[in-house]
């Protein structure tokens, strides 16, 4: 369980998160929405300790890291799997090598049982036979798919995902959030996925934050979205047609 | 960013850059790594340049000389000072920053833009002492190698212009390279090298590291790692100079 509290986080006179609270619940799968540019990668940056946010508290299971330095963070780290919006693979690395870099850092185990270990990891985000590629030779889903490899490959308590499938056809982008659900349920973690795609909203909003310019203006499950009468969600969730489409259905 | 901040800032860096690393063993492939993509791919690049600057050097010497009272084995004695003292320490690390700083701080540089070394830094690993440690010590430990390699190119170059253009001969030229040797001087041309390693590798690394922006930031950096390693090459030469040799 992660609780953040009255976040506030600036850049310059820039105020891009405004008073934040929110409980992200373990073993389930917990989104933060918003339009682009509303502050969920500089909030999920904040989680990670990469940005130190000028006021507020951030709790980790009962530890907090606010204002603690990276040294002191690296503990908890070791806990934390990430899957940046770009992916940020190693380039100098191939697709192996990159979801194999954690475990030779950190693991005791043999090479043997590593490498079976990053093929599973490969195995379930869906990719074989990709082993030897560098990421300049790979399709900008599939590096998604070997950054979510390598976010799971150390078995973290933490997962956490800033859009996992942006750039993802619909079937893999579904299969990917089935994915992410599913082992945060196997294995307890406490998952923060970032996302503006309606999709995965209504397919894992166990729990939703939705943010619009820095503050959090709603929170809910996917079951409340279609009925809550809060007018910013109603713009944001009923932009699209689709959605337009289903919601006058379901009334 | 104030001058002072800035100096701050890199002393910060440097320190991390001499914390222990995560894995030794880790580590030590990192720093092979290096010297090979830094330190061995420069190889040719200096002999050449070493070789055409020697037999330059010895064609300029012959060419003052020519006419006056003074024995034609000084055209190799000449040349082995400029070469050993100046052009293989200074000349050839400047040109190295510009090779290798480049190559550092533009690397470095795409791997913050592509958040790399966000990755490192949420995986628990201080990416200073992961990804700059490895390139100071890989330039401080080959480079003086290079500069030595220089140093013989030069001389050679030297030695065939000098013979080819029919100068002096072969014996005058050795005669002159051997003439009033002093062993300091060598040692006085490899503490600057590696110092100017020390440099080109901690400047190219700090402007690499600390890119902000995009592709177009990559590359402002990698111009300000060249700049600013090549003047602090030729500031701290003068006074290396002052301090070792008067
Ligand atoms: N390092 C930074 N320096 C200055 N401003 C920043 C920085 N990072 C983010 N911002 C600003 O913060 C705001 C929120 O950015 P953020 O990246 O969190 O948006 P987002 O919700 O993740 O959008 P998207 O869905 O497009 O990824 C933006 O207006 C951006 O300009
Ligand atoms: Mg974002």
């Amino acid at each position: 369980m992660i609780e953040i509290k009255n976040i506030i986080k600036s850049f310059g006179s820039k105020e891009v998160l405004k008073d934040v609270s929110f409980t992200f619940e373990k073993g389930k799968t917990n989104l933060v929405i918003g339009q682009s540019g509303s502050g969920k990668t500089v909030l999920l940056k904040c989680l990670l300790g990469l940005h130190e946010p000028e006021s507020g508290f951030i709790v980790f299971d009962g530890m907090g890291i606010v204002g603690k330095s990276n040294k002191n963070l690296k503990g908890l780290r070791r806990e934390i799997g990430m899957v940046f919006q770009g992916g940020a693979l190693f380039d100098s690395m191939n697709v192996e090598q990159n979801v194999l870099f954690p475990l030779q850092m950190f693991s005791k185990m043999s090479k043997e049982e590593m490498l079976q270990r990053v093929n599973f990891c490969l195995k379930r985000v869906n990719l074989e036979n990709v082993n030897h590629l560098f990421p300049s030779e790979i399709s900008g889903g599939m590096k998604k798919r070997v950054a979510i490899a390598r976010a799971i490959v150390l078995n973290p308590k933490y997962l956490f995902c800033d859009e996992p499938n942006s750039g993802l056809d619909p079937y893999t982008a579904i299969l990917i959030d089935n994915l992410l659900q599913e082992i945060t349920h196997e294995y307890g973690m406490t998952t923060v996925i970032n996302t503006h795609d309606m999709n995965s909203v209504m397919e894992i909003g166990e729990k939703i934050l939705f943010i619009k310019e820095g503050k959090n203006v709603w929170e809910g499950t996917k079951s409340d979205i279609i009925t809550s009468d809060n007018q910013h969600l109603q713009d944001f969730v009923f932009s699209s047609e689709l959605f337009k489409t289903i919601k006058k259905i379901k009334s | 960013m104030g001058l002072i901040a800035s100096l701050g800032k890199f002393l910060i860096f440097i320190a991390d850059v001499f914390r222990k690393p995560e894995r030794r063993s880790v580590m030590y492939k990192l720093v092979i790594k290096e010297i090979y993509e830094l330190g061995f791919k420069s190889l040719l690049f200096v002999v050449f340049v070493s070789l055409f600057v020697g037999a330059v050097v010895t064609l300029q010497t012959a060419a003052n000389m020519q006419g006056s009272w003074m024995p034609s084995y000084l055209i190799g004695y000449a040349t082995r000072d400029a070469i050993l003292l100046e052009f293989s320490p200074t000349i050839i690390s400047l040109l190295l920053a510009g090779k290798i700083g480049s190559n550092i701080a533009s690397s470095l540089g795409t791997m913050r833009v592509t958040e790399q070394i966000d990755a490192l830094e949420v995986m628990g690993i201080n990416p200073v002492t992961y990804l700059v440690r490895p390139k100071i010590f890989a330039l401080m430990f080959f480079n003086p190698l290079l500069i030595c390699l220089s140093m013989f190119g030069g001389v050679i170059g030297g030695w065939i212009a000098g013979t080819m253009s029919g100068e002096c001969t072969s014996a005058e030229f050795i005669t002159g390279i051997q003439y009033a040797f002093i062993p300091f001087k060598a040692v006085y041309a490899i503490i600057k090298t590696i110092l100017f390693a020390f440099i080109i590798a901690s400047i190219s690394s700090f402007h690499g590291f600390y890119t902000e922006g995009g592709a177009l930031e990559v590359g402002r950096s990698s111009t300000r790692a060249v700049v600013f390693s090549s003047v602090f090459i030729i500031v701290s030469n003068y006074i290396l100079t002052q301090l070792l040799l008067n």
